[in-house]
């Protein structure tokens, strides 16, 4: 259960003259309950890579898997709800819908998997308590700071009670205080719900708190460090 | 869909003066439509119900007389014949007239003349020939006088009481003449009228111009519950009286006015349109820039789920709302005015009430508050603005959601 395999993973991009090799044979089994960093340097492939893995980008050439599907094969719209369901996102800013308040947001995410108004506005409730900003419900993304903007968007990763969540750069646009919040609450989550997490950084801080930190480099994975 | 009913709504204010200037360039084209329109079909309406009272919705003539305004082609009006017309549904009243053309006489003075011969109880009720009588008494039943208009009056320098002498050619070539006092004096604002018509009692003109056969009679006044399709209907009444008769409606027997409200229709029409253009420009232009500044909202949306569809359903709302608030401001707003130009309607001077008067209309600027001059408008701008939404709509239901993302 819940497993994600990748096998052989490619990506090029050939529209201009010298193709560039983005991905470049990725192999990689992601289990139920990691909470993994992926790093390298800047153009390493990494927003390439999760974006493949998160449906929003299609491999060149590999196998992305996700409990025996193989993501590849779902036509556009089966796609969304694909993503809809199985995968929660948390990109690096603009995360949200800015004429939708916090609440409404989360509960949006909801309302697109069909679910009642009023479970949906309870459960966004009480996701936005847990990440900590219970007080700032009705407020819209515009009236709350970055990280507050980043733990909404949790809330509303969570809130489809997905497969794993993917997060590029999450905390690339937070100052130090927030980005250690960022992640603190995000390994609560990770242990609390058991949800699997899969993000991206540059930050060693970050780093430091991944429980696995996969290396990319030129597009391939360079080492792959289990911690304890 | 309360949700993506929301979001439209509320994307709409993120910039609020972009969105009022646009919703305020439909309220003004809306509200300089309504009031061109109103006014325009104002005017038609009272053109085309001075016609009606004039001629009627349709006329019965014996066939070719149209042409030929001959009292030679003359008919028989007999009960018969009017309960064949009647029995047509839409068929109100059936008005007998003769009219015909004589040389009048007076003192030194000569002028031809027409001469309408008419049943007086039914013919004033729907005409109000007596509220334009300026001096003596409209005519009875079997009146022995006749009824001046003005213009006429003055240039025989003829008074009430004195005596006219007619000269004509009666039915089938023999001569009609006579005496006749003069018992009223009407005045006509349009000169064509005004100088040339004068009333008689049907019976005394069948007396005088066809003495031999009796009931003869040159047109019978149709009218109808309404007007629409009248070509249709006329056709209707003449395959009941069959070819004997010819049955037009006012449209062609007066072309003229028709050519002229058409005429004066499409010119408004095309303002409409240039109008319309230059708002649908410029809720294209507001349309436009909303789609590209989100464009990484969009990528958003859809990357965390949401369908294109549902996109489309958001950007579609939000074009429709800024032309409907342009819309119903723009009634609300013009109905008052409209209103009350309805029942003040303004006083004309010069060309235009020239020609209203040649129209026998009173030189007023008329409005109508038809509902469709209104419900056109708001079916213009939803039209514009269903057409306007297919840029954006295009684009969510096509975008690419990475190069949206780096956007
Ligand atoms: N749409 C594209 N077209 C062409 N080349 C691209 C495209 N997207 C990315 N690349 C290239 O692919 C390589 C990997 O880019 P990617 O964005 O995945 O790197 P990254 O590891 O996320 O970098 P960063 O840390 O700066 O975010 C880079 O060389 C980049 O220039
Ligand atoms: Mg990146």
């Amino acid at each position: 259960m819940g497993v994600i395999k990748i096998s052989n993973l490619h990506k090029i991009y050939d529209e201009s003259k010298i193709p560039v090799k983005a991905v470049n044979g990725i192999d990689l089994t992601i289990k139920q309950g990691e909470f993994t960093a992926i790093v390298g340097p800047s153009g390493s492939g990494k927003t390439t890579f999760l974006n493949m893995v998160g449906g929003l980008d299609v491999p060149s050439k590999g196998k992305i898997e996700i409990d025996g599907i193989n993501i590849g094969n779902l036509p556009p719209r089966q796609l969304i709800d694909y993503r809809l369901n199985n995968i929660g996102f948390v990109f690096q800013a603009y995360n949200l819908i800015p004429v939708l308040t916090a609440q409404e947001n989360v509960a949006f995410i909801m309302q697109l998997q069909g679910k009642g108004k009023n479970e949906r506005n309870k459960i966004a409730r009480e996701l936005l308590e847990t990440v900590g900003i219970g007080d700032k419900i009705d407020r819209r993304p515009g009236d709350l700071s970055g990280g507050q903007q980043q733990r909404v968007s949790v809330a509303r990763a969570l809130a489809s009670k997905p497969k794993f969540i993917l997060a590029d750069e999450p905390t690339a646009n937070l100052d130090s205080k927030s980005t250690n919040e960022l992640l603190d609450l995000m390994l609560k989550m990770n242990k609390e719900l058991d949800t699997t997490f899969i993000f991206s950084t540059h930050d060693q801080r970050v780093m430091d708190k991944a429980r696995r930190i996969i290396t990319i480099d030129d597009g391939i994975i360079t080492s792959d460090v289990q911690k304890n | 869909m309360d949700t993506l009913f929301k979001i439209a709504w509320r994307s709409l204010w993120r910039n609020k003066r972009r969105t009022l200037i646009t919703t305020a360039s439909v309220f003004l084209a809306v509200f300089l439509a309504l009031f061109m329109r109103s006014m325009q079909i104002g005017s038609y309406e009272i053109m085309i119900n001075s016609v009606v009272t004039e001629v009627g919705h349709i006329q019965v003539h014996d066939s070719g007389y149209w042409e030929s305004k001959s009292i030679n082609d003359s008919f028989v009006f007999s009960k018969s014949l009017k309960e064949k017309i009647e029995s047509h549904e839409n068929v109100t009243s059936v008005i007998p007239r003769f009219e015909t053309f004589a040389l009048g006489s007076f003192g030194e003075m000569t002028k031809g003349l027409m001469i309408q011969g008419i049943v007086p109880s039914m013919e004033d009720p729907r005409k109000k020939i007596s509220n334009k009588l300026i001096e003596g008494r409209f005519l009875t039943e079997k009146d022995n006088g006749i009824v001046l208009a003005e213009g006429l009056a003055s240039y025989f320098n003829i008074g009430i009481n004195d005596t006219i002498a007619l000269i004509g050619s009666g039915y089938q070539g023999i001569t009609a003449a006579g005496l006749f006092p003069v018992v009223g004096i009407i005045k006509y604002p349009v000169p064509k009228l005004n100088n040339f018509i004068a009333y008689m009692s049907m019976s005394k003109v069948q007396e005088v111009f066809s003495p031999y056969h009796s009931n003869l009679i040159s047109t019978l006044v149709v009218d109808l519950r309404d007007g629409d399709n009248l070509a249709h209907k006329a056709d209707d009444i003449n395959q009941i009286l069959g070819t004997k008769y010819e049955v037009l409606g006012w449209r062609k027997m007066l072309p003229d006015v028709v050519q002229q409200i058409d005429g004066d229709n499409a010119g408004g029409i095309f303002m409409l349109a240039i109008l319309y253009i230059i708002v649908a420009f410029g809720i294209f232009g507001t349309i436009l820039m909303m789609t590209l500044e989100r464009r990484k909202e969009f990528a958003i949306m859809v990357a965390v789920g949401m369908h294109r569809r549902k996109l489309a359903i958001v950007v579609f709302f939000e074009t429709i709302f800024i032309g409907m608030m342009g819309v119903i401001a723009g009634i609300i707003a013009s109905l008052p005015l409209l209103k009350y130009l309805y029942h003040h309607p303004i006083p004309l001077q010069g060309e235009m009430a020239k020609m209203m008067l040649e129209f026998n209309m009173e030189p007023f600027m008329p409005f109508s508050l038809d509902t469709y001059i209104f419900s056109n408008q708001g079916i213009a701008i939803f039209a514009i603005a269903g057409l306007t939404s297919l840029y954006p709509i295009i684009y969510v239901v096509r975008f690419r959601i990475l190069r949206a993302m780096r956007s």
